[in-house]
């Protein structure tokens, strides 16, 4: 297979007993690529992201990245190899501040001969929370506040920052500007542009058809768990009432007939 | 630090303006107790004028009454080391009741270990082993105690984080087992005349110096550690600590097996105090060491508490007891009053929670 492409998957299938929420679905991301899924609410999408970033137990299938197959057990794994996820449930833990979210699981440390007892350079960690919330334009008054007595706003801003503070070989944003101001989401936009002009390739799940329309190269549509469309929105003229219909069930392509 | 401000996207911050710790509460409420039985010392006709903590009579040369504040804390000190593990556990929203019976437990194997040949110039009349197991160095009981309370301290981790067995259950089938082994080990028979330098790790005011250099070096440790901060994540949000990378899992079972380290730890400060280890001992010990940590405002929900707020719960009670005694008050109204201000405590907290909320 061609290390170009990032990541692949076939057949990937999840039940949750007897509930079908993701069936078959066949995905492949070239190198660079911003990819957006989209779909109606219960359509599968975060489930997709889970069963890739090694949070669930997959039912069935193959996933790819660069070209070698993963199995991940935990998101532990997923993010060794390179995965950064802003999950749709933010994955913050209340009661620690912004920079112990930040770094959360992989904090920057002193003493490591220490092993689980090595100690925490709070003064780092810090700094590079600061410089990372700079990027997102959010307004937290004190980062050392605990998540809890945050906004909605803020706490995704906090998850966003974690992301675009490592670097990745694939970044997943599971509806990242949700909750999110006017201002903020145009910087979490910049953000994604910024990954694109790096090369840095995106997953990037969201019910904003304009977003979607200026930030990606391709839409993938997901119906009742499965894939009913690609639609390669720079090269082929596509609009968004197109993409409506795949999303409502009006339109269906050929390729994926079996999801009507 | 400094008192620049923190803000980002242009919003300040003034940190001179610090919020209001939590531990501090808990310190008003030891001086408001304190006082209560100052006054109680004066106004009670039956009290003759005495004062609770200072010494009025010039027996000292101090002002306060250094004999009762000793007393205090050593007679929370043993329990305040299980409280330090205890609170551990209850950080990661789990509980552990085993301890008491680990106590007993540990007391009776460590003991075993730490007996002398001869007693007056007798064989030792209670000796569990032969010749081979008396008058060994002080290390050997203590690392056998220890890694007994590791075991079952990773059998409650293992049962809790691996077989997701409730930790309230878990640890009460530990607490039983704990009792059983404590029974068997010896037939329910005392295990008595430990080696001097077993004696020596009880003595005096040595149960007090062993409870704050582990309350210092497990505040360090939660403050400052990875180890503190993963144990603050997973009761915060276990999800989230395991999506963002924790290993969730081991961390639950290295948690427990420290928290089993300590109450095996006070089981043998506690056998080397009294110089003998009974099946019955430390009966009571696990729901006290909980009420330490529930009174220094920790959160039975996880996530919240620290090791100041315990050893000043621990203190509070340490307290009550002495100012019970002092005003002549016998065990029974101890026990209702310290009743009555853990649940008071809980309630306070919850009014706090929902108040931020
Ligand atoms: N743990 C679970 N157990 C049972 N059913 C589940 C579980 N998680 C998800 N589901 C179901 O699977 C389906 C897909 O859910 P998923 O979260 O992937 O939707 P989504 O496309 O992300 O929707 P949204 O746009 O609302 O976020 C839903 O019907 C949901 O109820
Ligand atoms: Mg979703």
């Amino acid at each position: 297979m061609s290390e170009e492409i990032v990541l692949k998957t076939e057949d990937l299938t999840k039940h949750y007993g007897g509930v079908h929420a993701l069936e078959g679905a066949n995905f492949e991301m070239k190198k660079g690529e911003h990819v957006a899924i989209m779909g109606d609410n219960g359509a599968g999408k975060s489930t997709f992201v889970r069963q890739i970033t090694g949070v669930e137990q997959r039912t069935r299938g193959k996933v790819w990245l660069y070209g070698e197959e993963v199995s991940f057990i935990g998101p532990l794994e997923a993010r060794e190899a390179g995965i950064e996820t802003v999950f749709q449930t933010l994955a913050l833990a209340d009661d620690l501040d912004v920079p112990d979210n930040l770094f959360l699981g992989r904090e920057i440390t002193k003493w490591d001969w220490l092993g689980p007892f090595r100690f925490l350079d709070y003064k780092a960690m810090r700094q590079a929370t600061l410089e990372g919330l700079e990027k997102t334009a959010v307004k937290i008054p004190n980062i050392r506040n605990t998540i809890r007595n945050m906004s909605g706003g803020q706490r995704q801003c906090v998850a966003i920052a974690r992301t675009a503070t490592f670097h990745s070989r694939l970044t997943i944003m599971d509806e990242p500007t949700a909750a999110l101001g006017v201002q903020e989401t145009a910087q979490v936009e910049n953000i994604i542009r910024t990954l694109k002009e790096a090369g840095e390739p995106l997953i990037l799940i969201s019910h904003n058809m304009r977003q979607v329309m200026d930030l990606v190269d391709r839409i993938i549509v997901f119906r009742r768990g499965r894939i009913c469309a690609n639609l390669d929105i720079k090269s082929e003229d596509i609009s968004g009432e197109d993409v409506v219909g795949y999303i409502t069930g009006a339109k269906t392509q050929p390729e994926y007939s079996d999801a009507a | 630090m400094t008192d620049t401000s923190h803000g980002t996207g242009g919003l300040a911050f003034d940190t001179t303006k610090r919020s209001w710790p939590n531990e501090m509460n808990i310190l008003l409420a030891l001086i408001i107790i304190v006082v209560i039985f100052e006054i109680l010392g004066q106004v009670l006709p039956y009290m003759d004028n005495q004062s609770f903590l200072f010494d009025t009579r010039g027996r000292f040369d101090t002002i306060f009454n250094e004999a009762r504040l000793q007393i205090i804390i050593l007679q929370v000190a043993i329990i305040g080391i299980i409280a330090l593990g205890v609170t551990q556990v209850i950080i990661t929203a789990g509980i552990d009741l085993s301890s008491g019976p680990l106590v007993a437990a540990t007391a009776m194997i460590a003991m075993s270990f730490a007996q002398t040949e001869l007693v007056n110039g007798n064989p030792n009349p209670k000796a569990i082993f032969g010749a081979w197991a008396m008058d060994l160095p002080v290390i050997v009981p203590v690392i056998i105690g220890l890694m007994f309370g590791a075991m079952i301290g990773a059998i409650n981790g293992t049962f809790v984080a691996y077989f997701r067995i409730p930790p309230f259950i878990a640890t009460l089938g530990m607490f039983l087992i704990c009792r059983g082994i404590a029974l068997w080990w010896s037939a329910g028979r005392p295990v008595s005349f430990p080696t001097e330098s077993y004696k020596f790790l009880g003595s005096g005011m040595m149960p007090v110096f062993w409870f704050l250099s582990l309350a210092a070096i497990f505040h360090i440790i939660l403050r400052y550690t990875v180890y503190g901060k993963h144990t603050y994540a997973i009761g915060s949000n276990e999800e989230a600590a395991r999506m963002s990378g924790i290993n969730v899992r081991k961390h639950k079972v290295m948690v427990y097996m420290i928290a089993s380290m300590l109450a095996a730890f006070a089981g043998i400060v506690l056998s080397a105090k009294a110089s003998t280890a009974q099946a019955g001992m430390g009966e009571f010990y696990e729901l006290f060491a909980i009420a330490m940590a529930v009174i220094g405002g920790i959160s039975l929900t996880g996530g919240r508490g620290s090791i100041i707020g315990t050893v000043l719960g621990a203190m509070v009670l340490g307290v009550i007891r002495s100012g019970f005694t002092f005003v002549k008050l016998d065990g029974s109204y101890q026990l209702m009053a310290m009743g009555g201000i853990i649940i008071a405590a809980v309630i306070l907290d919850q009014y706090r929670q929902r108040n931020r909320a």
